[in-house]
């Protein structure tokens, strides 16, 4: 067990190392010198923009040597430094991530959780059954095929203008500050709905239709053909089956991490919902490139994050991998 | 003879799939569109054609966005960008999880380590991000770009389902005997392995198809798609800064999404189809 976490953890090490070394790089190796286009972008006067050039050779430590800079990033990252944003100047980019990440959790944690949960009830409840088969099915392709913003826009349309039952922008009303009142937590609510149920939605039909098809494959396995055999009920072989179909979905949740990422930024981007989605898209409009550089890497410490939380429970559900007998996920 | 036999059963229950005949008219439908579609209209995407903000008509098929541009032009120019970008995205997806899943397959050992561990690398980091972080510092992107950059992130979870497939082939007897008879390995690969796992290479291919174009979109409407050039993400882009939502104008937003779930969720019902006229074990129900 010890040897698959070894395992794991270099991966995720190399991964974050990795990240971070794509992170300083890109800026500094791009077509062109980022550092003119960003302050041809703002339209500076000529005075201004000399200033601006300064303040970003040095605010980039463009100044000193390549191999110099490099270790400065990750000196700054390790002293929680990610740069001070230019879009909310002066606050500094970490202070503005930290605050968009509670609403990334409110969103994403029930979302992925729920979603899984209830994608493999029902997909296991429609392997073999010809009528949920024909429902729930189609229902689930259309549904994993959805881009997350169209979803997103369809419910904001027909929830928010259509039948102006549901509020679809920000994560609270305008008209409030955050306090710990009930009027601003049902408010909270109200406009958590919609981003959730959209999230929830695509994920839904994705884990469905792989749980259908994975029940499918174990019920035709030698061990259920076996039980058939010996009489036993049908309950039990589907208990059996689904117990092993989880194992792969657990795997596949690991792996959809990325695309489930993908679909939350732009999810908050259709409701303004203030996550990190939200923040990509204001550093892009505003081109701070600070705070989206801290952006990614928060995302991939988030996924590294969710990755070896997998990892555990992996271990706690598939005795396999305690006893050292697959090391590979 | 039987390989002629096999394929003569494969291509009888291939006809006979309605998952299969479903999905692919509707991907030949949209495709058909795309092709054609530019001709059915005498605007360009990016022209002003009339006041904006136009319901549906017989003029405007559409309808109009709040620029007075037309929907429907944008929407088959869009088409057209989606399959190309699907095509070359997703085929190089295909293409570099081959090579990665065979050579790590056949290989095994150290190459089959180091290759597993750049696989995981790649797999863990969120690629979308990656793409935008590259995307939002390119002053000039086309399409090319954007489609090699999406297959150049899109291919892990295609090289290790290749590698295990190869993995269990390459200890198959007839691997054996041309190991044995003195094949070279890539010929080994090429003429004993590859054809095994064709069906195979074909489901992955349509899998890295749809996901390509679903990240296109993704990129498309966060704005940082294609400089200059219309796609149903960009669309969906333009609809919300633009208001499309309050203003009640669905037909400017429903039709690029509508598009993209179609033609996805008909690949993925292909894929479904093709996996039950291959795998003899699916076909019962």
């Amino acid at each position: 067990m010890s040897k698959y976490f070894r395992r794991k953890l270099f991966i995720y090490v190399l991964t974050f190392f990795l990240a971070v070394t794509i992170d300083w790089l890109i800026p500094r190796f791009m077509p062109g010198n980022p550092i003119q286009v960003l302050i041809a972008r703002a339209n500076l006067k000529a005075e201004s923009a000399k200033v601006v050039y300064s303040y970003y050779m040095r605010a980039f430590g463009l100044d000193v040597p390549i191999w110099n800079q490099y270790a400065n990033f990750w000196n700054a990252l390790f002293h929680g430094d990610f740069g001070t944003s230019l879009w909310l100047f002066p606050q500094p980019v970490i202070k503005i991530i930290l605050r968009a990440v509670p609403y990334d959790i409110l969103l994403l944690l029930p979302a992925i959780l729920l979603s899984w949960f209830a994608g493999n009830k029902f997909g296991a409840f429609a392997a073999r059954s010809k009528w949920l088969d024909n429902t729930v099915s189609p229902l689930g392709y259309v549904l994993t095929a959805t881009p997350y913003m169209w979803l997103g826009m369809l419910l904001a349309w027909t929830f928010g203008i259509v039948l102006r039952v549901l509020p679809f922008s920000g994560a609270y009303s305008y008209a409030l500050m955050p306090t710990l009142s009930w009027i601003f937590i049902w408010s909270l609510l109200e406009h958590w709905i919609l981003p959730f149920v959209s999230l929830f939605m695509v994920m839904f039909g994705g884990w469905a239709i792989g749980m259908r098809n994975m029940i499918i494959y174990e019920l035709e396995a030698d061990y259920s053909h076996y039980l058939e055999t010996l009489g036993a009920p049908r309950r039990l072989i589907r208990r059996y089956a689904f117990r092993n179909a989880l194992l792969p979905q657990i795997t596949g949740l690991a792996l959809q991490l990325g695309v489930i990422v993908a679909g939350a930024l732009v999810t908050e981007i259709v409701f303004s919902y203030p996550g990190i989605g939200y923040l990509i898209l204001q550093a892009i409009q505003n081109h701070d490139y600070f705070l989206l550089q801290g952006c990614f890497l928060f995302v991939i410490i988030g996924v590294l994050l969710a990755n070896l939380a997998i990892d555990v429970t992996y271990v706690l559900v598939d005795p396999r991998t305690r006893t050292g007998m697959q090391g590979e996920r | 003879m039987t390989q002629q036999k096999k394929r003569r059963e494969f291509a009888y229950f291939a006809l006979r799939n309605n998952k299969l005949r479903i999905g692919v008219a509707i991907v030949f439908l949209f495709m058909v569109l795309a092709l054609v579609g530019p001709w059915l209209t005498h605007y360009k995407p990016r022209e002003f054609v009339a006041p904006g903000a136009q319901h549906p008509s017989s003029q405007f098929w559409m309808g109009t966005t709040s620029l007075g541009e037309d929907v429907f032009t944008q929407f088959v120019y869009g088409l057209r960008a989606t399959f190309i970008v699907g095509l070359l995205g997703g085929g190089l997806g295909t293409l570099i999880g081959i090579l990665i899943g065979f050579v790590a397959g056949y290989r095994g050992g150290m190459v089959d380590e180091l290759l597993n561990m750049f696989t995981n690398i790649v797999l863990v980091i969120p690629s979308l991000v990656v793409l935008l972080i590259i995307a939002a510092y390119l002053e000039v992107r086309g399409f090319l770009f954007e489609s090699l950059f999406i297959g150049f992130f899109a291919w892990p979870w295609a090289a290790r389902a290749i590698r295990a497939q190869t993995f269990s082939l390459r200890s198959r007897e007839f691997v054996d005997l041309a190991r044995l008879s003195g094949m070279k390995p890539l010929r080994t690969i090429v003429t004993e392995i590859a054809p095994n796992m064709m069906s195979y290479l074909l489901l992955v291919f349509i899998l890295q198809f749809g996901g390509a174009i679903l990240t296109a979109a993704t990129l498309d409407f966060i704005g940082l798609g294609p400089t200059n050039a219309v796609s149903l993400g960009l669309m969906m882009n333009n609809a919300v800064i633009w208001g499309a939502l309050i203003l009640g104008m669905w037909w400017w937003f429903i039709p690029p999404g509508l598009a993209i779930t179609a033609i996805v969720g008909a690949l993925y019902v292909t894929n479904v189809g093709l996996d039950e006229v291959f795998n003899p074990k699916l076909r019962e129900m």
